[in-house]
């Protein structure tokens, strides 16, 4: 995993007796889990969710420690972690946990009903949402205060989950369901890359129920409280489609030419709803969001078909679009399918993600 | 190596990842119906369809498409008398020739979606298909001829 700090790499955690944990007893384990101390006393890396772990119920640490110590020994030893002096001294994070960690359960919310506090339980101490999508501080830590506010993770934004969603369509229960069971949902748009794998891998059948997806969708979709505001998405669905054919027909403007030879055969939705298969870009939050920077990522590397909605592949137009032209269509798709104020510096930032995408492939 | 559907036979293709599917097809699988025209996905001459969508392969790698179905126009239809084909033939549609199976490809995945196309539907979805010998009237002709038919076989 690489951070800001350097790369850290996760430990054996194979039964094996001298590489992994096979001589860890279940006090070991747990304090691992809640506390962030490793059996030999050494503190670990908040690159290891224990501050998120130190939630779980101690029936789901025990039945966790059953699961891995059941598992086939394997010897192997990972590299040690790149992070320079002092960063890398593991007894400075006591002074990390003294700022930052508060140990403790969850504790259910009595106002709240059953499926909510489930969904809770999972989002915060399983799931790990907000390892993603709270933003840190320059220590690494999240920051309390702007809890799911969203945050740049591996050159992708991870929207913010609470009323800041910049999604021109409200979050419901039913369509976070969606999202979160198939990697789709057809007023919003498809998953990419980390989030591709905490959809098919983390969160994926037969591991985790339906009840336990919708229990974590009722969390997020009440995060400030109330149920989404639903009255106006039909209104909002068809202004969104009354843009779609827009550059289809004779047009001046270069940037709608290219938008209608490059992109529009398979965006372009006639309404009254938008088709699954067809992503509808007036409604996705990568135009919405305050920077360009999803829109720039998926047009210069596309969707694979390991990632996004299964069976969608979109090509890669890094090859083919200059970077003036990448520009152009994200400021003629701002401008033309939201009424969001322009990106600003548009073609430095394609330029620079380019840069950053070509150096990590 | 990457491993897909093609046309309902699994092959493995020996060429690396970042290959562009179009190449695949065409030297390495030998399947010459889908056409080069500009490499870099803005004539449609290279479309094929994964998963059934229409899709440019001069831009798509190879390694996008491992476990994917791929149709080409060879697949579209076992006899080659797909609707459209048909209505292609009988209306005369093409000239040269060279951009028409990546148009017919186009024109499958409209039918799907859009049944019923308006001539605003032919519009938007067949903006990237260029057909320089400018077919454009009978390629029209031929899509709503095609889902006329269509729609005929659908209902009796």
């Amino acid at each position: 995993m690489h951070t800001p700090f350097g790369s850290i790499y996760g430990t054996n955690i194979t039964p094996d007796p001298k590489t992994g944990i096979g001589v860890w007893s279940l006090k070991a384990f747990t304090r691992t889990m809640r506390e962030g101390v490793a059996r030999d006393g050494s503190h670990l890396f908040p690159a290891f969710p224990y501050y998120a772990f130190t939630k779980l119920s101690d029936g789901d640490v025990r039945a966790l420690y059953a699961y891995l110590m059941t598992r086939p020994a394997v010897s192997n030893t990972v590299p040690g972690n790149t992070f320079p002096f002092p960063l890398n001294i593991r007894a400075l994070q006591e002074g990390w946990k003294i700022l930052f960690f508060r140990s403790g359960r969850y504790k259910a919310d009595p106002s709240r009903g059953d499926e909510w506090n489930r969904g809770a339980y999972l989002a915060e101490g399983l799931s790990d949402c907000s390892g993603c999508h709270t933003p840190r501080n320059p220590l690494g830590a999240e920051e309390a205060r702007r809890a799911y506010a969203g945050a740049l993770v591996e050159g992708w934004i991870a929207p913010a989950l609470t009323e800041a969603n910049p999604s021109p369509i409200p979050w419901t229960q039913e369509d976070l369901f969606t999202y979160l069971r198939t990697g789709l949902s057809p007023l919003h748009g498809p998953t990419d890359t980390t989030m591709t794998q905490v959809i098919r891998n983390a969160l994926a059948l037969p591991v985790v129920p339906d009840s336990d997806i919708r229990a974590m969708a009722l969390y997020f979709s009440e995060m400030n409280q109330a149920p989404p505001d639903t009255t106006n998405i039909k209104a909002t669905t068809r202004r969104a489609l009354a843009t779609s054919y827009l550059g289809s027909g004779q047009e001046y403007d270069p940037d709608a030419e290219l938008y209608a030879s490059a992109c529009m055969s398979c965006h372009y939705n006639a309404g009254p709803v938008p088709l699954p298969v067809r992503p509808e870009l007036a409604l996705n939050s990568s135009l919405t969001l305050s920077e360009p920077t999803n829109f720039i990522q998926v047009v210069l590397n596309g969707v694979g078909d390991t990632e996004g909605a299964p069976g969608l592949v979109m090509p890669a137009y890094g090859a083919s679009l200059t970077n003036s032209e990448i520009a152009g269509l994200a400021a003629y798709l701002r401008r033309t399918r939201t009424s969001r104020p322009p990106w600003p510096d548009l073609e430095k930032k394609v330029v620079a993600i380019r840069q950053e995408s070509a150096a990590s492939h | 190596m990457t491993t897909f559907n093609l046309n309902g036979h699994t092959v493995s293709a020996g060429s690396p990842d970042d290959a562009p599917l179009l190449w695949v097809i065409r030297d390495e699988l030998g399947l010459t119906g889908t056409k080069f025209g500009c490499g870099i996905g803005m004539c449609g001459a290279c479309t094929v369809h994964i998963e059934g969508r229409a899709t440019r392969s001069c831009i798509t790698p190879v390694g996008a498409v491992a476990g994917a179905n791929v149709t080409t126009i060879e697949g579209l239809d076992p006899d080659g008398r797909h609707p459209l084909q048909m209505a292609w033939l009988e209306l005369q549609v093409p000239q040269c020739g060279y951009c028409q199976s990546g148009q017919i490809m186009q024109a499958a995945t409209l039918l799907r979606d859009y049944p019923n196309p308006t001539d605003r539907d032919i519009n938007a979805v067949m903006a990237g298909s260029v057909c320089r010998c400018m077919t454009y009237v009978r390629i029209r002709k031929a899509i709503k001829l095609a889902a006329e038919r269509m729609a005929g076989a659908n209902r009796s």
